[in-house]
């Protein structure tokens, strides 16, 4: 999603007169046209990130509206504390762009790994989180967040191809139908679903704007009706699409639903490999995903 | 510095202690000494420097009733508001809010944001390409923390000029001496290495800071002022001891700083006259 982005920004930057673009010094073979285009207005803040995101804050006080990019992890997680502050506090539009969420970054190991970020950056006052799902959203969730005038984070990740047609970017999009269940997954690993053995009996659902502030309809009328709901996020359920879905769910129950929550636990053997490995290794992908719907579903 | 400018400064800083010292004591609050420290700084960057439509951030958002006091100086709040400090129902928390005091762009309080926050106004206007200038008083012990130095690097590199850094130089931190916890000598060193042009001036004298201000308009660097100062500055029994950062006056000590704070004024304007 990273090439997508950066051509979203270069078209972004044409229609926009107050964009900033500053990187925490990555972009390597990706921001390179970003930063011919924007010129005076790209920003290398160095390996800095806390100071990356006050600055933005105080770009974003004088009108600006400042994208500010990093791997995930360093992006969200290191300035924590700016973005609650000098960010979220202040209603401020700065956009952080997190490169890589979940286990993007495969081999490159567990520090470059982001499976808190939903979480942590969704419960910040007046943030808003958008994780697309597919490569052709981030054009349009860039769009979307240039329009939202609070603070956001935009969670990028590897986007595939995915064999089934998908609605233009919004909080909730019905992938397809299907009678034996209900899925609801967040950002691109809810392909794995779409590609298992029994994608063709599951109604599949993805969420990618956060908080939730409500359901579909349609989305609680089917659960119901199925009494079956599988969530899936590459990203931790203790704070993620499994804690927040829940909740919203609660009163919209008529009867006992079963749920199936494939969640991302971190590194159960401790050992690492490519984002298929860590998918795998926590059900997410593979094997285990299918055996964990075979036995849900089956 | 003429005799008038110079004597209102000498009023302005009365009105702000007098003004702080009664408001920490209606609400039995502390920081006192924090507050007496870095009173003449802002009294002197407010009414003796920055332009109208400048800003100023209180990085140490622990002395925001010396900001408040100061606010009150030029008019931005009234006598009501100053009354409703450390009060429910208050805007004026111990702290600096949230959007909703004009002259207070940003809440501060933890420590280490102030200097980035400075360095992303003062790179606005270099963008917007105004002559806007943006002052951050900072304490001391918050340059304890990494953020600060990454704001110093980040106002080198870019070359703002536009921000002028002045550090309540008092030597006391939460739970000790700067130099006992974490030693911050030669600190003009150190800034001068990071690319800062630094003076030196005594945070309480306003002759001293306006000599700062003259020459700081000289240079072609990114300026950082030490500002010597003491904490709990007029408070006989704890002047320059942890303890004027923590507790509040009793009855008997809050009328001898009052009096202490007059007699200073009056040693004071009594040499300029």
């Amino acid at each position: 999603m990273r090439v997508e982005f950066a051509q979203s920004m270069i078209n972004a930057f044409d229609k926009n007169d107050n964009l900033v673009f500053i990187t925490g010094d990555l972009g390597y073979m990706a921001l390179e046209k970003v930063q011919e285009k924007f010129g005076e207005r790209f920003i290398n803040a160095g390996v800095a990130e806390q100071n990356m995101v006050t600055v933005s804050a105080s770009l974003a006080h004088e009108g600006f509206i400042p994208w500010i990019y990093s791997i995930s992890p360093f992006v969200t997680l290191r300035p924590y504390e700016q973005i609650r502050n000098d960010v979220c506090l202040h209603n401020l539009p700065v956009k952080i762009v997190g490169n890589g969420g979940g286990y993007g970054y495969g081999i490159m190991g567990a520090t470059h790994h982001n499976i808190e970020d939903i979480g942590a950056m969704r419960i910040l006052q007046n943030m808003r989180v958008y994780v697309p799902f597919t490569t052709s959203d981030v054009e349009q969730a860039v769009e979307q967040m240039i329009a939202d005038k609070s603070p956001n984070y935009l969670r990028l990740n590897m986007g595939g191809k995915i064999n089934h047609p998908v609605a233009p970017f919004a909080q909730w999009r019905k992938i397809k139908d299907g009678t034996k269940g209900v899925v609801v997954g967040t950002g691109p690993v809810t392909e794995n679903i779409l590609n298992s053995e029994l994608a063709d009996d599951l109604e599949v659902w993805v969420v990618s704007v956060f908080p939730i502030v409500e359901l579909p309809g349609e989305l609680i009328s089917s659960v119901n009706a199925t009494q079956k709901l599988v969530t899936i996020e590459e990203h931790n359920g203790e704070c993620g699409l499994r804690e927040t879905l829940s909740y919203h769910l609660m009163n919209h129950l008529t009867s006992n639903i079963k749920i199936l929550a494939l969640a991302a636990s971190g590194y159960p053997t401790g050992k690492y490999g490519d984002q298929k490995f860590h998918q795998a290794e926590n059900n997410l992908g593979g094997e285990g995903l299918q055996q964990e719907l075979n036995a849900f579903i089956g | 510095m003429d005799k008038a400018t110079h004597r209102m400064l000498l009023y302005g800083a009365l009105n702000i202690k007098n003004r702080f010292l009664g408001m920490y004591k209606q609400a039995n609050a502390g920081h006192v000494g924090c507050s007496l420290s870095v009173a003449e700084i802002l009294t002197f960057v407010r009414f003796g420097w920055m332009k109208e439509d400048d800003e100023i951030i209180l990085s140490k958002g622990h002395a925001a009733a010396a900001l408040y006091s100061m606010l009150a100086e030029d008019g931005t709040l009234s006598d009501d508001d100053i009354k409703t400090f450390y009060k429910n129902d208050t805007y004026l928390a111990a702290h600096p809010p949230v959007n909703k005091i004009k002259r207070i762009p940003f809440a501060t309080g933890s420590l280490g944001h102030g200097l980035s926050i400075a360095a992303g106004l003062g790179l606005a206007q270099k963008l917007k390409k105004t002559d806007k200038n943006v002052f951050c008083v900072t304490s001391d012990g918050e340059i304890n923390e990494g953020s600060t130095w990454e704001a110093a690097l980040f106002i080198a590199h870019h070359h703002l000029t536009n921000v002028i850094w002045l550090i309540d130089r008092n030597k006391l931190q939460g739970y000790g001496r700067t130099e006992d916890v974490m030693k911050l000598e030669p600190l003009d060193k150190k800034l001068e290495a990071f690319g800062f042009n630094v003076l030196i001036a005594d945070g309480h004298n306003f002759e001293s800071l306006n000599d700062a201000k003259l020459q700081a308009s000289d240079f072609g660097h990114p300026i950082a002022i030490i500002c010597n100062t003491t904490k709990g500055h007029g408070w006989k029994t704890y002047e320059d001891k942890l303890d004027c950062h923590y507790l509040p006056m009793k009855d008997d000590q809050y009328s001898l700083i009052v009096e202490e704070v007059k007699y200073d004024f009056e040693k004071r304007i009594t040499a300029i006259e």
